[in-house]
């Protein structure tokens, strides 16, 4: 199912600040530029932005899934932070669709992943790529 | 305030041991929204072949960065956490961590280097558990915007 060249059924996930705010609490990164309009605008950020692990672990929700919904599964995973996600003070949040393409079959049980997210069309990971188990 | 390139290639001392719980899976799972049974359900993950619970492919990045924290605050690197953005980050996982493992992370700074007006910071940061079993190695650039 999962052959080179195949092109994955994108997936949309959401940020909001209520979000932001349970990811800074359980990852434990409270940089203020992730919850604090009046910092993240004092140094220049268009306004509050989303963690960059909170957008790379809903690209690893979406490869989860791929590799049979089993976290364990997902042997590599690396990406690239091209763009800031940003998040508005409103109860919509910010969009990210992520998306995927097979990029090698690596040997029997392994299969490499090409990942996108992007938030309105905007690529905010790129070069991403997971490894996944596959049975 | 430009960062100290004397810190490439520094080697850090090893964290404090870490205890990896149900419940920090739970709480981490949650707050990214994954609903996988196997990092809620202990007796799930049993079925699949686990010893407990085990984590998102991302949450190595609350031990790592603890870790690598230490580095990050060290008032003698320079960095200016409100103008940080994350660059890239990268694992790779000998196995899921799972729910009782007791780690530590090892963290080496890569490289630091210039790109345009901005500083980039890349870190190694091994996780392995007090036996010495290697589970994760985490790779992470800190970008410092410029003025």
């Amino acid at each position: 199912m999962l052959t080179p060249g195949t092109e994955l059924e994108p997936k949309t996930y959401h940020a909001t600040r209520l979000d932001l705010i349970k990811y800074a609490g359980a990852s434990g990164d409270f940089n203020v530029i992730h919850w604090n309009e009046r910092v993240a605008t004092s140094v220049g950020l268009p306004n509050v932005i989303a963690h960059g692990m909170y957008t790379m672990a809903q690209a690893g929700r979406y490869v989860t899934e791929l590799a049979g919904g089993d976290p364990g599964n997902v042997l590599e995973f690396g990406v690239r932070f091209s763009a800031m996600v940003v998040v508005p003070d409103d109860d919509k949040g910010a969009t990210i669709e992520v998306s995927g393409t097979v990029a090698e079959q690596l040997d029997e049980n392994r299969v490499a992943i090409d990942v996108v997210a992007r938030q309105d069309g905007t690529k905010v990971l790129s070069r991403a790529r997971a490894v996944i188990r596959v049975q | 305030m430009a960062l100290n390139p004397e810190y490439a290639g520094r080697t850090f001392e090893p964290s404090a041991p870490y205890e990896v719980s149900r419940v920090k899976i739970a709480e981490f799972a949650t707050a990214i929204g994954e609903q996988s049974p196997l990092c809620f359900d202990s007796e799930a993950a049993r079925k699949a072949g686990y010893p407990d619970v085990i984590a998102p492919p991302t949450f190595a990045i609350v031990i790592s960065s603890s870790g690598a924290s230490k580095v990050i605050f060290d008032p003698a690197l320079g960095l200016n956490y409100a103008r940080v953005v994350h660059g890239e980050q990268r694992f790779e996982h000998a196995r899921p961590l799972h729910a009782g493992d007791v780690v530590i992370t090892r963290t080496t700074i890569e490289v630091i280097k210039p790109i345009g007006k901005h500083t980039s910071v890349t870190t190694r940061t091994e996780v392995e558990t007090t036996a010495g079993e290697l589970v994760c190695t985490a790779r992470n650039t800190l970008v410092e915007r410029g003025e």
